[in-house]
């Protein structure tokens, strides 16, 4: 984990998450987060070599439901909170050539 | 008539027997929000046409003369909660102007046992914060205190009901967003246990810990509310198929013989001594009451936060990546569709979610998941360990719920890691899928502040909890006691 801490590059980061930061927000992003994973460093302090994760406190497998139709949500509503649509569908800019 | 100072249980009483309308009930909130919400701001949004109109369908319609749990109660609804026909910002301006097209399930449950669904209250953006100050929308107020936050992540919740604008609220809890804000408004506020209640409809923070549970003024009401929300749901596959029990009926067979844990590593340098002294003073009633008290060890506490802020983190970035400008929320247009995404989100959220998403997005990076999450999931694995065994010891844990009292409003904005830290007592619950209550149990003297006790269950072992906590509040008076707004 320490190896990780030195390398920390906000700006690639950021383009992970899709987040346009401003220059003044990554400055302080980056330094909160130095301190943030300073302290979560001490979970090195512990032997977790035989320990299974956990992704879930209630470990459910296979939850399956029988393949029916159901009622859905009508379109209408659905269209109206979009930020731009038109003939039930919602409008992007262009991602092929 | 002061309808709004009602707890659940009088006020249906007063409704079954035909003593008051639903209308009057709901009016009377409406008159007390109206004389105080101006200076607490738990409200985000609400329609009184829109409510009333509601009264008056269980009023004519018979159903808050009826049977049904809720009948003809106005509850309030956290923003992270989606409501056919209200508004859903989360709390954060990304969702400005949004409507829900759904009921979540919890929803639905409240509109079959008959609730009149009153109104939205603030939270922390997204449900990331400790005192409701990540609100896009302004800070909610404690009611006790003006000055002070009430908590959060879900403090308009737990500020209406502490205040009397409210006789119930539902909000959600992933690291202690339920307990830690009824603590610090003095009122009670439920954790049910992962999977016990069904979280569709839910906007998702952390999927491995957010659960959906009741603010109410006492005990009695939370186990009404416990039974109305619980349950299996096939729209939620973590949703456990268990059968709901009679909560309330289980609320009176006392603490005696029950072992209640202390855990050591809960009494710690650095807490609030007057709260320090409340919990100790609680601990006594509890042994008055015929408890037995056992010392226990929760050895991995200490690393509850760091695990939780990974964790949560991680889930959080990828939860919200949904918000990216398409289908709902706000839009800010670039040069091409990732452009789109960057800038949208860029304006949308705050600095609290920002900050959490980056963080998130670093820990599941390339290079850094073994380190950081699965590192984080494994440690997980040690303090739900460390629960197991203590559950071997006892019935129920008790502790402070919170290290401290409500903070001065603009007192830990400039330290994140300082605010995470005043969760310290309630994210290894959500960890580890436990349920848990906070109950008030004193009050500082000053500033007259409220404490919580935090009463910690099995896994499905909301029973117990309830008990303990109801035991307790037949003993004291804590729970009557209301701000002088």
């Amino acid at each position: 984990m320490s190896e990780g801490t030195g390398t920390f590059d906000i700006s690639y980061v950021a383009h992970l998450a899709r987040m346009h930061l401003t220059e003044a927000e990554k400055a302080t992003i980056s330094a909160q987060l130095k301190d943030i994973l300073a302290y979560v460093e001490k979970l090195n302090q512990l032997d977790v070599s035989n320990v299974e994760p956990t992704a879930h406190a209630m470990p459910l497998t296979n939850v399956f439901r029988k393949d029916e139709a159901r009622d859905s949500i009508d379109p209408a509503k659905v269209f109206a909170n979009a930020p731009e649509q038109a003939r039930d569908l919602f409008i992007v800019a262009k991602i092929v050539e | 008539m002061n309808l709004h100072t009602l707890t659940v249980h009088q006020l249906r009483d007063k409704l079954r027997a035909g003593d008051v309308s639903s209308r009057e009930a709901t009016q009377s909130l409406l008159d007390r929000i109206q004389a105080v919400d101006g200076r607490l701001k738990a409200y985000l949004w609400l329609n009184a046409e829109h409510a009333l109109a509601q009264a008056d369908a269980m009023d004519r319609g018979g159903i808050a003369r009826s049977e049904r749990l809720l009948g003809g109660v106005p509850i309030a609804i956290k923003d992270v909660i989606n409501v056919e026909g209200q508004p859903c910002t989360c709390g954060s301006k990304i969702l400005k102007g949004h409507t829900s097209v759904y009921d979540a399930t919890v929803v639905h449950h409240l509109r079959q046992a008959g609730a009149v669904l009153l109104g939205r209250t603030n939270m922390d953006e997204f449900a990331m914060g400790s005192s409701t100050e990540n609100s896009s929308w302004g800070v909610t107020h404690n009611p006790w205190d003006l000055e002070r936050i009430p908590g959060g992540s879900s403090g308009g919740s737990a500020a209406a009901v502490a205040a009397d604008e409210a006789f119930a609220a539902l909000g959600s809890d992933t690291g202690g967003s339920i307990r830690q804000p009824a603590s610090l408004c003095g009122c009670v506020g439920f954790k049910p246990t992962y999977g016990r209640v069904s979280r569709f409809g839910l906007v998702a923070f952390a999927s491995s810990l957010d659960q959906i549970g009741p603010f109410t003024k006492d005990v009695p009401d939370c186990a009404v509310m416990m039974r109305v929300l619980a349950g299996h749901d096939r729209n939620d596959s973590t949703s456990v198929p268990q059968p709901v029990p009679d909560y309330a009926a289980e609320l009176w067979k006392g603490v005696k013989g029950l072992r209640i844990g202390l855990p050591k590593e809960y009494f710690i340098d650095g807490m609030d001594r007057e709260v320090e002294a409340a919990v100790r003073a609680a601990i006594r009633k509890l042994q008055e009451l015929g408890a037995e008290i056992v010392e226990i060890s929760l050895p991995h506490t200490d690393y509850a936060v760091a695990v939780y802020y990974l964790i949560a983190t991680a889930e959080a970035s990828a939860n919200l990546a949904r918000f990216d400008g398409v289908r709902y929320g706000a839009r800010v247009t670039g040069d091409d569709v990732i452009d789109m995404y960057a800038r949208t989100r860029g304006a949308g959220f705050g600095p609290e979610v920002k900050r959490r998403i980056i963080l998130g997005t670093y820990a599941l990076s390339a290079g850094y998941y073994d380190a950081y999450y699965l590192r984080a999931q494994k440690v997980r694995t040690l303090i739900r360990q460390d629960f197991e065994r203590a559950f071997e010891k006892c019935d129920a844990i008790v502790t402070p719920t919170s290290p401290e009292i409500a903070f001065r409003i603009g007192e830990k904005t400039d330290d994140p890691l300082r605010m995470y830290l005043s969760d310290i007592f309630t994210i290894s619950a959500n960890l580890a899928g436990i349920c848990g209550v906070s109950i008030p149990c004193g009050f500082t003297t000053n500033p007259r502040l409220p404490i919580g006790l935090q009463v910690l269950g099995r896994s499905f072992g909301e029973e117990t909890v309830l008990r303990v906590a109801h035991a307790y509040e037949q003993a004291t008076e804590w729970h009557t006691q209301k701000p002088g707004l």
